[in-house]
């Protein structure tokens, strides 16, 4: 396969309609065409019983090693819960100013927090998350903007105070990264 | 721009390695990575690194014993230890040993980033801390110490070079030269100066009352020791003690100092219990010491522990080129003080300081200014403003008529060269005054 641009790798089932909304925003924010694509990992091989976790890094090697040809960047997106070794879980994590990154809807959505379930606030949280781990692949650091999508997020709730865009200064130091 | 803060992370399991790696570096921080404690303490002896992040279980030598000796060698580092089994006693010796934090594996992210920025914060509040101090240790400097002339350089040279070390100076030179002044700059430029510099005046008090001023005292020591008292030794840990006129103490007190400067430690009077203290000793006196070595009233061993470094102050005399620079610094200080406009001082009275033989040195030289700047207009500091007394400028009068050409001078400057006036004043008519005015080409000075 030889595409251009940035490649959504699915893992697990995701709607059509979902994964192109995500697509239409990525490829606003980076200026590049997206494609959507399945992928297939045997995720026990990644399961950590005593944490009833998936190893995040692990997941993130796989992806790169198996998914990475043929496109700029490569992005996985997972179900699972997702964990680092040295963090009790994790939304997403990326090669900083690498090729490949991946996420997970698992502690996205509302019904994790006993709230009400809100297609659109997932909707908008996974893109934001998206965003802000390819950010990264593209050499992006966190930013202390505070509606800048690369902005920290470690709870949810600081997912929904940020926007889905870059800032200015980020903007600018992604056209001189790329 | 702000500084990037460095981070070391020495864990010997490289997942945890790269996890907190990977976390870190998206932060923006400089991450380096160590497998165990040795590896680490040879980048930490070659690089500084802000917070340093450390398992407690490694093979080899422990996250605990790794933290006490980054710890000896870089006091102000910030360890953070890590466990993945956390028991109460090795948090409590993690923190004893001065560790910043105590996290178990595996963290909250949240409460990583909260870890992380508030250790990057006291960094910076520790960093402007430093920049504050030592901006206010350079005003102090600045303003203190005053000349530019050879001889007042090379004392402040010896100065610069001598307050590094830790050895004890006597600073020697007349009344009036500075030596407290000197002290204290030796002090406020040392790695001592942000403890206490405490003086004592040994020649304004008795055996008796220095021995309590030096050691201090117990409770009921003696008649009015009403309570425990910390001696001057005890207040200067860590600091520096003056003690000034030296060579006043007695034979009895030569002997205790003497004691103490070899053990660090002293027994309050009335006491029984050791005390040890970490202080510095400068010590001021205008008499020479080796003389008083010589004659046998003064200790030799004593000299010879307390003259390690000497450093002699030129007396004002010496360096009159100094003399305008203190002077402007005087009417500044004093017009500041006393809420004045800041004055000038004319030429003339300017030279007639530069010529006056200032035997109370610069203390005297203060005094004199500041009186000018009380009595005088309020603008321009003349020389009828300055008590300088014709005896003490002999030293360039050498024959009769240079004394009556200078005393003719003064007394047509008392009166601003009214002729009348002046005559009446030395009691003489008027024609003899034009004749020695002729006679002795007196001019008003500009």
């Amino acid at each position: 396969m030889n595409e251009q641009g940035i490649s959504i790798i699915s893992f697990g089932y995701f709607e059509h309609d979902f994964l192109g909304k995500i697509a239409d925003s990525v490829s606003l924010e980076f200026m590049m065409p997206v494609h959507i694509r399945e992928g297939h990992l045997d995720l026990s091989e990644y399961y950590d019983a005593a944490r009833r976790q998936y190893n995040g890094n692990l997941l993130l090697r796989e992806v790169d090693a198996q998914y990475s040809a043929g496109s700029i960047k490569t992005f996985g997106l997972f179900y699972v819960d997702l964990f680092i070794p040295i963090l009790t879980y994790i939304f997403g994590q990326a090669f900083l100013g690498g090729h490949t990154a991946i996420a997970s809807i698992y502690r996205l959505s509302n019904e994790r927090y006993g709230l009400k379930e809100a297609d659109d606030s997932l909707l908008e949280r996974l893109t934001k998350e998206v965003v802000h781990e390819l950010g990264h692949t593209f050499g992006l650091i966190h930013c202390h903007v505070p509606a800048c999508v690369m902005a920290s997020s470690t709870y949810v709730e600081d997912i929904d105070q940020k926007s889905a865009k870059l800032c200015v200064k980020c903007r600018l130091q992604l056209s001189k990264n790329m | 721009m702000a500084k990037k803060i460095s981070i070391l992370i020495v864990d010997d399991e490289r997942s945890v390695r790269d996890s907190l790696y990977n976390w870190f570096i998206e932060d923006g921080y400089r991450v380096e990575c160590a497998e165990n404690a040795k590896e680490a303490l040879h980048m930490v002896e070659s690089d500084s690194f802000d917070i340093i992040l450390a398992d407690i279980k490694m093979p080899g030598m422990d996250g605990l014993e790794m933290l006490r000796r980054i710890k000896s060698h870089r006091k102000e580092s910030i360890v953070i230890v890590m466990t993945a089994f956390a028991t109460v006693d090795t948090a409590v010796q993690a923190l004893k040993d001065g560790a910043y934090d105590y996290v178990t594996k595996p963290f909250d992210p949240d409460d990583l980033s909260h870890l992380i920025r508030n250790a990057s914060k006291q960094i910076s509040l520790s960093e402007e801390n430093e920049a504050l101090k030592e901006r206010v240790v350079s005003l102090e400097n600045i303003e203190d110490l005053i000349g530019k002339s050879a001889a007042m350089q090379s004392v402040l040279k010896e100065v610069e070079s001598v307050a590094q070390s830790n050895s004890s100076v006597i600073i020697t030179g007349e009344s009036g030269t500075g030596k407290e002044l000197i002290a204290r700059a030796i002090h406020s430029n040392s790695p001592r100066r942000f403890f206490p510099l405490v003086s004592v005046h040994c020649g304004a008090l008795t055996e008796s009352l220095l021995e309590s001023e030096l050691f201090g005292h117990e409770k009921g020591a003696f008649t009015g020791a009403m309570y425990n008292r910390k001696g001057r030794f005890e207040m200067a840990d860590g600091g520096t003690i003056f003690l000034d006129e030296i060579a006043t103490i007695s034979s009895k007190m030569q002997v205790e100092l003497l004691r103490v400067l070899e053990s660090k430690s002293f027994i309050r009077v009335g006491g029984n219990k050791e005390i040890t203290s970490d202080f510095r000793v400068i010590c001021a006196t205008n008499r020479d010491l080796k003389n008083m070595v010589t004659n046998g009233t003064f200790r030799e061993d004593l000299y010879y522990r307390l003259n390690v470094v000497n450093i002699q102050i030129p007396p004002l005399r010496d360096r009159v080129e100094d003399i305008p620079l203190l002077v402007d610094y005087f009417i500044r200080k004093y017009c500041t003080s006393m809420n004045k406009l800041p004055v000038t001082i004319e030429p003339s009275a300017l030279k007639r300081l530069q010529e006056f033989d200032f035997p109370g040195n610069i203390r005297e030289l203060e005094n004199m200014v500041e009186r000018a700047i009380v009595v005088g207009n309020g603008k321009k500091i003349t020389l009828k403003d300055l008590p300088l007394q014709k005896s003490m400028i002999v030293s360039t009068l050498e024959s009769l008529d240079d004394v009556e050409k200078s005393h003719i001078l003064q007394t047509l400057i008392n009166h601003e060269w009214n002729i009348s006036q002046t005559a009446r004043a030395l009691k003489v008519d008027r024609v003899t005054l034009y004749n020695k005015i002729r006679k002795y080409n007196l001019k008003p000075l500009e």
